[in-house]
């Protein structure tokens, strides 16, 4: 099958800058992409290069197989919706909507027709007639989204669509953009910084960083599988140790810390003793014990005191800080026994080889 | 306290009444009364609509009162259809210094007096000026080109004396349209002609409006422009009413004058925002 969107070596320089540095991916029909980085990382730039307001220095980029470089912006089978909507204030809902169909001097019954219909689709019937500033901004969102699908392009980008919103319209519109696309059942090309939107609405995700693609993967991939440093520190949360490899037996090594500690982990990537490394370990996959016999059967042990706890309803940490003298962030149980944890509390900590995941750091 | 504020408040209230008072509706209201009077002898008066008669009746009068209302508005079309591209290019196109040495630009000429300014036009257009021996030497020309004193050359001034009075409004509602929306336009299939038409010729129209209006009571009220550099066939309305009041001292005549330009340029800026659609309030506001 024909993917709906193929960028291949897209390179993007800037003078001296390059924005974006030989990336290629591709996205098979249906589905739904994200780019996810920090700002900066030139994710915006590749965006305005499928939509056609940028030129790309050198690469290919196809929709549903056929280069679109020399097709100018207005003729591409691709639309946009802008971070901040770009909606015409000038007008009405309903002219926003019509307003691609009358650039295709589509009839204008046909027009009224597709814009109720879209209105009907979006869950807004009737509102038309009303003037853009007359609507809140959850609405704002999905007539920004009907206008582009009233023209069925082959992608609809989408620029961070959900940054202007407050926290709670947010979490409900990313429920809502994922089953607007299974509605309309077109390929979407999400770009955004926000990881939760990225993991919640993605199909798949690809990270970036500096104008490359880390890793491209689907949300499991990328958060308990990540090929790099980067991507395991950008996706959810870790703890980090630098250190030199001591041993190495296959995947699983033994890497002695800068603060002198022995931790097993897992290898990423191939490693070999004396190797200079770093080992990253997510909150929710240390075990807190009040006692060392309850952590037996972990790789890695440690003992510690509380230094904090963060209380953050089901996603609540606590601070331990270990006999070495560096903090770690643990994952709070929920399930009462350590209801009565308080500062200066001393606990024992534990987890697996298998989830501490060991990158070559940087030389 | 209520009393304090209610000091502050006629404190605040008194240059502007005064300003409204002594300026405007007094001498105005005095020139209505001159207006509708007639010299019947020496110190004898009568009120008579006769000023307004003459003034309606008499070709001369009539055809320069109507050639002056059309040539007012030519200058401002025109002035627009400059201005906008310009504008455009000062709020859209050019970013960071370029904008603001661009904008800076347009208001430069405006440090010397349009006396001056006036007179440079003729520098460039007179018999023995620039232009004139410019095309000489190509071999354009093979003798002195006049081009001063005609309607283009006032048009070209009076356009020239406007710009900038169009420039200001068209700049600032220009750059208050968010880039993304233009190409939110391009993005959903409109070509050029149709973003300008339904987009940005839309958002610009309240510039465009207050700009017009500017321009042409500028135009309508000019006097040096017209006198110095049209001929004889292109008299302004305004150097008819200096004509009446200084030259042959017939007030009445002139104050009549005066009041059918008023007339005239409050029908036609009603008429403008009647037609775009848009109330004073939006405009100014």
């Amino acid at each position: 099958m024909t993917p709906d969107l193929e960028c291949a070596d897209l390179v993007k320089r800037f003078g001296e800058t390059t924005a974006v540095d030989n990336v290629s991916f591709s996205v098979p029909p249906g589905s739904f992409f994200s780019i996810l980085g920090p700002s900066g990382c030139g994710k915006t730039t590749i965006m305005r290069m499928i939509a056609g307001f940028l030129d790309p220095t050198s690469g290919d980029i196809r929709i549903k197989g056929k280069s679109v470089l020399d097709t100018p912006p207005n003729k591409r089978p691709v639309n946009m919706v802008f971070q901040h909507l770009a909606l015409f204030p000038m007008m009405t809902i309903a002219e926003n909507i019509g307003y691609g169909l009358r650039r295709q001097k589509m009839p204008k019954d046909q027009i009224a027709r597709k814009v109720d219909e879209a209105l009907e689709r979006i869950g807004l019937p009737g509102i038309g007639g009303r003037k853009v500033d007359e609507l809140s901004g959850g609405q704002k969102q999905r007539v920004a989204i009907a206008r582009c699908m009233v023209l069925e392009p082959d992608v609809l980008l989408l620029d961070e669509p959900l940054g202007a919103l407050d926290l709670k319209l947010r979490e409900h519109m990313k429920v809502e953009l994922k089953a607007l696309q299974a509605a309309f059942d077109t390929t979407f090309v999400y770009i955004t910084h926000d990881q939760s939107e990225a993991l919640v609405m993605s199909d798949q995700i690809a990270v970036m960083n500096a104008g490359r693609f880390e890793q491209v993967g689907t949300g499991q991939d990328l958060y308990y599988r990540p090929d790099t440093p980067f991507v395991a520190g950008f996706i959810g949360e870790s703890n980090r140790w630098k250190g030199r490899i001591d041993r190495v037996e296959g995947e699983a090594l033994q890497m002695r810390t800068d603060s002198g500690l022995a931790m097993r982990a897992t290898a990423a990537s191939p490693l070999a003793a004396g190797d200079t490394a770093e080992i990253f370990v997510r909150p929710e996959s240390i075990r807190l014990a009040a006692s060392a016999e309850a952590l037996s059967g972990f790789d890695n042990q440690l003992q510690g005191k509380v230094t904090s706890i963060l209380f953050n309803g089901a996603a609540s940490r606590v601070l331990v800080q270990d006999d070495a003298g560096e903090t770690l962030e643990v994952t709070l149980p929920q399930s009462g026994e350590f209801a009565t944890l308080k500062r200066g509390d001393a606990v024992h900590i534990g987890w697996g080889a298998a989830q501490a995941t060991c990158f070559k750091g940087a030389a | 306290m209520r009393a304090h504020t209610r000091i502050g408040f006629i404190l605040l209230l008194t240059p502007l009444v005064l300003w409204l008072g002594l300026l405007i509706i007094i001498p105005h209201i005095d020139m209505f009364l001159i207006s509708i009077r007639e010299r019947i002898s020496f110190g004898v008066y009568e009120t008579s609509l006769a000023q307004y008669e003459k003034a309606l009746t008499e070709p001369l009068y009539l055809r320069t009162f109507w050639r002056t209302a059309v040539m007012s508005v030519l200058a401002t079309a025109i002035t627009l259809v400059i201005a906008f591209p310009v504008s455009y290019y000062i709020a859209k196109m050019a970013k960071g210094r370029l904008q603001q040495v661009l904008f800076m630009l347009c208001l430069i000429p405006f440090y010397v007096s349009e006396l001056v300014r006036t007179f440079g036009w003729m520098i460039l257009l007179r018999e023995t000026g620039l232009v004139s021996n410019l095309l000489q030497w190509a071999g354009l020309a093979d003798q002195p080109v006049e081009m001063l004193y005609n309607d283009a050359a006032m048009m070209v001034g009076l356009v020239y004396t406007s710009m900038l009075f169009m420039v200001v409004p068209l700049v600032t509602t220009l750059e208050s349209l968010d880039d993304s929306v233009i190409e939110a336009g391009y993005d959903l299939g409109g070509s050029g002609l149709s973003v300008l038409r339904e987009i940005i010729i839309p958002h610009a129209m309240p510039g465009i409006v207050s700009g017009c209006i500017v321009v042409f009571m500028l135009s309508l009220g000019n006097y040096l422009t017209p006198t110095m550099l049209g001929g004889k066939d292109s008299l302004w309305f305004t150097e008819m009413i200096y004509n009446q009041f200084i030259v042959r001292s017939n007030w009445e005549l002139g104050a009549a004058f005066g009041f059918m330009l008023l007339v005239l340029s409050s029908v036609i800026v009603w008429g403008m925002l009647r037609l775009t659609g848009r109330t004073l309030q939006e405009t100014m506001g």
